[in-house]
């Protein structure tokens, strides 16, 4: 059995009454693809925020490649190496797919104001070692042809590979997904599908959240199931999808 | 093809450039207060591209911009007046005038920079009034500023036994202070025009964009928002802080009313009006809002007189009028300013339809 990369011990999250998150430990194996999924509202998403650091827990806390994540700073999660998509599509819309891919590189680069107004030598080799892994994720993507298009000129499924390929930009450990299928035909799914295994077979973890049951069955090595902010299960698909609690929570609904 | 559009914009790089040289002595026929009109014009240039950095490039919207103006203002005064009997020369006074204004900038952006939009608008608004209030006040129990006299007899922008203040001979060309002046603000405008641009398109400014853009989403790729804010703040002020130590020299006078919220209103105004963002924009909004409130000022007097044969209404007041209304149709009818960039007249026009 591979590494333990990212563990979530006693995670809780309450906004007001409401229990988002409760006691939740899960971990995520180095190399794997991990599903995570749950009815509307069962705490995916917020999961995720308490992850990435854009949410302070109530209780508990994560421990990611060995050491624990600081709550509350979110630059320091992408530093150290988890990478993210949102639910609602979050791109730079007034910028190129381009520019939006070199943003994903600034966590990895160094330029400083001197470097910009000095133009020095290492600033613009810098800069275009920014750019040309920029033009290849979007090759890697497959929108290579909308680079200079502005982000949000792109179509639906066009954005989700943006986000994917600014995620991928940042060289992450550990990719997070949230709901990247959501809204796609089935060849679009299909593909996505494809461009998921190839990021993994490349080294990266992934952690997805997905509502397309199918999608998670036949991608996933592991699957976590969330119900009213509670783990309900975390296990293989084959066990997962005749968990009794979980048919009766979620895919029997 | 391409080899033409280079030759034609190296072709208007040089004439602009030889406008910008013999403006000083065109603008001298119509008398040495065009030349001063043409000087304040300059430096408002500089300090609203300095603001251009935190507004424009980092979309922190700054109210009390002209405090970090003030900073720099009252720094020169101090160090080369009779007030304190201290003379230092140019380059340790403005460098330390920079420093102190880069200084307040970071006090003034690291409690408030959680704030946004409206909020933080409100809280730079005070700060710039404080700082004018403290200049105003800090004549007691010790006497710093000399309140609201100001202080007097400051000395001007010297390089060694080379004054900038009175007329001198250069190549056979008598130049005035003001001409003088004039060139030196040339000089640093240009000096600010190139690190605007550069820090635009660098790793910086992309993450500038990015923090205006979203900020959540930047904040997930990595961009510590923090830092980068405070570094924009941080580099704003230090400009302001320029821009006042050498309109201190340039004046030889200074005083708290000169930093009134007005001016940073004004600033702001430049920035928005030109065209957030967008240098030559910028630079456009500062010249036409610093020479056309003067050219009302001298201009509707006269032509008054000329058509009624006496002042119908009193040109100072009519001259905010006009003003205003210029700045109420600019809004209506160019939203995004009068030379936007190209990305953000399209943002604007989508947004409309
Ligand atoms: N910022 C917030 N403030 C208040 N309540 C919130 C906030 N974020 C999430 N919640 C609540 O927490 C609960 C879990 O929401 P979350 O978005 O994590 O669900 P989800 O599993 O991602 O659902 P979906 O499948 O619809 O995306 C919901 O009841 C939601 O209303
Ligand atoms: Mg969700």
């Amino acid at each position: 059995m591979s590494r333990v990369l990212l563990e979530a011990k006693g995670v809780a999250k309450h906004f007001g009454g409401v229990k988002a998150l409760r006691d939740v430990s899960l971990s995520i194996r180095q190399g794997e693809i991990y599903g995570l999924i749950g009815p509307n509202g069962a705490g995916k998403t917020t999961f995720f925020n308490c992850m990435t650091g854009l949410y302070v827990p109530d209780g508990g806390g994560f421990t990611f490649d060995g050491a624990p994540l600081h709550a509350d700073a979110p630059h320091q999660a992408a530093r150290r190496g988890i990478a993210r998509t949102f639910q609602n599509i979050r791109l730079f819309g007034n910028m190129t797919a381009l520019e939006n891919v070199m943003i994903g590189r600034h966590v990895r680069t160094g330029a400083g104001v001197l470097g910009a107004i000095f133009q020095t030598a290492a600033t613009r080799a810098e800069e275009a070692a920014i750019r040309q892994r920029a033009i290849e994720l979007l090759h890697y993507v497959r929108i290579e042809d909308r680079a200079g298009d502005l982000a949000k000129n792109l179509s639906y499924g066009d954005q989700r590979r943006l986000e994917i390929a600014r995620a991928l930009a940042t060289e992450p450990k550990l990719l997070c997904l949230d709901e990247p299928a959501a809204g796609m035909n089935a060849t679009e799914t299909a593909e996505l599908r494809e461009l998921i295994e190839g990021i993994r077979s490349d080294g990266t973890t992934i952690l997805f959240i997905e509502h397309d049951v199918k999608l998670v069955m036949g991608l996933c090595d592991r699957v976590a199931v969330l119900d009213y902010g509670a783990l309900v299960i975390e296990d293989v698909p084959a066990v997962v999808q005749k968990d009794q609690r979980v048919i009766e929570a979620y895919l029997g609904a | 093809m391409k080899n033409g559009r280079f030759f034609r914009s190296t072709a208007g790089v040089m004439a602009g450039a030889v406008l910008l040289l013999v403006l000083p002595f065109v603008a001298a026929m119509g008398g040495q207060a065009w030349v001063r009109i043409l000087d304040f014009a300059i430096l408002y240039v500089f300090l609203a591209l300095g603001l251009n950095i935190v507004v424009g490039f980092a979309g922190l919207l700054d109210l009390g911009y002209i405090a970090f103006y003030a900073v720099g203002a009252y720094t020169w005064a101090l160090l080369a007046s009779p007030h304190f009997g201290l003379h230092l020369p140019i380059w340790v006074i403005l460098p330390i005038g920079a420093g102190l204004a880069c200084i307040a900038g970071v006090l003034l952006g690291s409690p408030t920079l959680k704030l946004r939009g409206d909020y933080l608008a409100i809280v730079t608004l005070g700060f710039g009034e404080i700082v004018r209030i403290f200049m105003n006040n800090l004549n007691a129990p010790i006497n710093i500023t000399n309140g609201p006299q100001g202080i007097t007899l400051i000395d001007p922008v010297a390089f060694g036994s080379f004054k900038f203040s009175g007329t001198t001979e250069i190549f056979g060309l008598a130049l005035t202070g003001p001409q003088k002046y004039y060139y030196l603000l040339i000089a640093l405008c240009v000096l600010v025009v190139i690190i605007n641009l550069r820090l635009q398109h660098s790793r910086i400014g992309r993450a500038w964009q990015a923090i205006r853009e979203d900020e959540v989403a930047a904040k997930a790729v990595g961009i510590n928002t923090r830092n980068l804010k405070l570094l924009a703040f941080a580099m704003g002020a230090s400009f302001g802080g320029v821009a006042g130590g050498v309109f201190s020299a340039m004046q030889g006078f200074v005083s708290p009313e000169s930093f009134s919220l007005i001016e940073s209103i004004m600033v702001l105004a430049m920035v928005v009006l030109g065209g957030m963002g967008h240098i030559p924009g910028v630079i456009l909004g500062a010249v036409l809002l610093s020479i056309l409130p003067e050219a009302l000022r001298y201009g509707v007097g006269p032509i008054q007189t000329a058509l009624f044969g006496r002042l119908l209404v009193d040109p100072e007041s009519l001259r905010m009028l006009v003003f205003g209304l210029a700045l109420v149709l600019v809004m209506r009818f160019r939203p995004a300013g009068l030379w936007p960039s190209p990305e953000r007249r399209r943002e604007l026009e989508e947004a409309g339809q």
